[in-house]
């Protein structure tokens, strides 16, 4: 397994330690930071109902931000229900993805550049959709990569397979990034998967695969920057299976982990949160101070309530809005369902 | 112009859009070097190469989640479902993600793919292969279903689906593929998707059908013109989704009477559809009730009583008489 910082922030795989310039690795610091502090912010809206679907993120902030860091605007990024954080670092404004979560129509209208999928609620289906868009820079030539995420219990799908298969098969440009938080929900792996890894799945596919520690942020964002190089240069998909950990439930929607996962773990996991390593060893090359911490809340805080005033703010959407998102020309019979709903 | 069965009408549709567009793409199992396991694609390879037309691993999740995927990067794919039993594995990819992608991006992205598939029974395939489950496809907002019942049918709607800019569901009768040739002409043209057509008149009953069955109500109604002088006026549909239920009532007007004729097994399908729609918008013209003719609700008997299972002119013939008497 891949790691450059040890739990306490020191490197321990100096040849691994990615050059990354200190605004680059600032930044890096200001995104997880911000990520958690938003994450918290969501769990409170989704309770107080403000937010529709939540699924918190905290925990594996070094997975999302390290690995969508490896890649390039131009990359375009498949992401599941989770890694709504990783789809917008990559562009997806965040008020739109507050209106996706309550499932209004402009939600999902990516801006014109902006490179990203909303995200996937059906395990695995964006493994098979990422070989189609990763194929499709093959066949234009272009030099993109399509990047795409699944949790450990999504690698039980027969999607998961068959899309690092057909990625395999057409050595299409993809990274598959495995977020293994070590829970489907309840499942732990050992009963998803009698596999001793799930990176040695990419075996089966014949294409190449890396375990890295997910909650240091450089280890994931090393990993992922070779697979993206080695995708740009023509040499096909990698597999790469993160080793992270949701502080949180499932979702906002009744998970109670206290069911599922013994205290002990818990705790034992906190140990490695990827923010209190990645702080300690900014700190010690003075690249980070408490006040760039607080400036980074505050600056968190005011652009969720300000993306939560822009959500606010849009109409609600209505049914003959939906109707009309369902065709380019609508059917006649639709037509008069729509009329139905129009005072 | 050139005499063309109807699977010489399909390849003629597909090499008419590849050269047309150098975004539609054609792939599937078997599709490339073999052409097809029906010959469907036989030559395209060839001739567009094996970057436009190609073989897939064999996992129709795979073959549809591709096509999504490409269609995300502005391609237009052609994606063979070696035959409609095979749908269940796909399902997901096509009404849960094509299907769905206009709604969830708000127009950003579409999906405009065509799923072709060969299906109907009386070919003695095994398992799995023969199925009429068209009426899964019709309960998935968001996707069309076209079914042609002859060679100039087939090629002009395929084009009209693959121009299409959202999916399209393809059904090509595996009977019908070589049961006859008409004139069809080479250079493309295109059919409107959903738009019925008027192929036999009559003047004392409506009969709806699709697919094969069209050929097994001519084959019923002109006996029956024959035998009795009651004249079946028959509507081919097409499209089975959305129904052109404007053609159903405008004959029904005339009439006063109707059957629905399907291979599919009875229940919750295109016939059910039908008849609701009639009785929406037509049943003060009416002075019987709708029938159906269509197989049992069982699953599809592969092989050795297909022909009993499946509506046979005799038995088309007594609904027809039935429905009269109604």
């Amino acid at each position: 397994m891949l790691q450059i910082l040890d739990v306490d922030g020191h490197v321990v795989n100096e040849e691994q330690l990615p050059k990354l310039s200190h605004e680059e690795l600032r930044a890096m610091m200001r995104k997880m930071v911000f990520t958690r502090i938003w994450d918290q912010r969501a769990i409170k809206l989704t309770r107080q109902g403000r937010l529709g679907f939540y699924a918190p993120v905290a925990g594996q902030e070094a997975s999302m931000i390290g690995s969508e860091a490896a890649t390039l605007k131009e990359d375009f990024l498949l992401p599941s229900y989770r890694d709504v954080p990783q789809a917008v670092w990559h562009g997806w404004p965040m008020y739109q993805a507050f209106l996706y979560s309550r499932g209004h129509v402009h939600g999902g209208q990516m801006p014109e550049g902006v490179n990203v999928l909303m995200p996937q609620i059906i395990i695995g289906a964006q493994i098979v959709q990422a070989a189609g868009v990763a194929l499709a820079f093959k066949l234009r030539r272009e030099n993109r990569v399509a990047i795409t995420y699944i949790g450990d219990g999504g690698t039980s799908q027969g999607d998961f397979y068959e899309g690092i298969n057909f990625a395999g098969a057409y050595q299409a440009p993809a990274v598959f990034i495995i977020q293994n938080n070590q829970f489907a929900i309840s499942v732990p792996v050992h009963l998803q998967t009698a596999a001793e890894t799930l990176a040695q799945k990419a075996a089966a596919a014949g294409i190449p695969s890396e375990r890295v520690d997910g909650m240091d942020v450089l280890a994931v964002y090393s990993a992922t920057k070779r697979a993206v190089e080695r995708a740009r240069a023509g040499e096909g998909p990698t597999l790469i299976e993160s080793m992270t950990f949701r502080f949180g439930p499932h979702t906002m929607s009744g998970d109670d982990p206290t069911r599922y996962r013994s205290k002990e773990l818990e705790e034992a996991w906190q140990k490695r949160d990827p923010l209190v390593r990645f702080r300690s060893y900014l700190e010690g090359q003075n690249l980070w101070s408490q006040a760039d911490e607080e400036a980074v809340i505050e600056e968190a805080k005011t652009a969720v309530n300000e993306a939560l005033a822009k959500a606010d703010a849009q109409p609600k959407m209505t049914v003959p809005e939906l109707i009309d998102a369902m065709f380019e020309q609508l059917p006649d019979d639709l037509r008069a369902q729509r009329a139905e709903f129009v005072k | 112009m050139a005499q063309m069965t109807m699977i010489q009408a399909v390849t003629s549709a597909l090499d008419n859009e590849l050269a047309r567009d150098s975004n539609v793409l054609l792939f599937g199992e078997d599709v490339g070097q073999s052409g097809g396991v029906f010959r469907a694609t036989d030559g395209l390879q060839k001739k567009y190469g094996d970057q436009r037309v190609f073989d897939t691993p064999l996992a129709e999740s795979g073959i549809a989640g591709l096509a999504t995927g490409l269609a995300l990067q502005g391609f237009r794919p052609i994606a063979e479902i070696q035959f409609f039993g095979f749908v269940f594995e796909a399902m997901d990819e096509i009404a849960g993600q094509a299907a769905r992608m206009r709604f969830r991006s708000g127009g950003r992205y579409t999906s405009p793919i065509v799923y072709r598939a060969p299906f109907g029974g009386g070919v003695k395939t095994p398992e799995m292969h023969a199925d009429s489950l068209e009426g899964l496809l019709m309960q998935t907002p968001g996707l069309k279903v076209v079914i042609p019942s002859n060679p100039y049918d087939a090629k002009g709607l395929l084009i009209s689906a693959i121009r299409d800019n959202d999916p399209v569901f393809f059904l090509e009768h595996m009977k019908l593929y070589r049961s006859m040739r008409v004139e069809v002409p080479e250079e493309a043209y295109t059919l409107p998707l959903g738009k019925a057509a008027v192929v036999r008149p009559g003047k004392d009953l409506t009969v709806i059908a699709y697919g094969a069955m069209v050929h097994t109500a001519l084959k019923a109604a002109d006996q029956w013109s024959k035998q009795k002088g009651v004249e079946a006026e028959i509507i081919d549909l097409r499209t089975i989704s959305p129904i052109d239920i404007e053609t159903i009532v405008e004959s029904i007007k005339k009439t006063h009477r109707a059957v629905v004729l399907q291979e599919a097994q009875r229940t919750a399908g295109a016939g059910a559809e039908i008849v609701a729609q009639i009785n929406e918008h037509a049943i003060y013209h009416l002075e019987g009730p709708v029938k159906r003719i269509t197989a049992p609700d069982t699953i599809y008997p592969f092989a050795q009583i297909e022909e009993e299972w499946l509506p046979s002119t005799e038995r088309v013939l007594t609904g027809f008489e039935a429905a009269l008497a109604l």
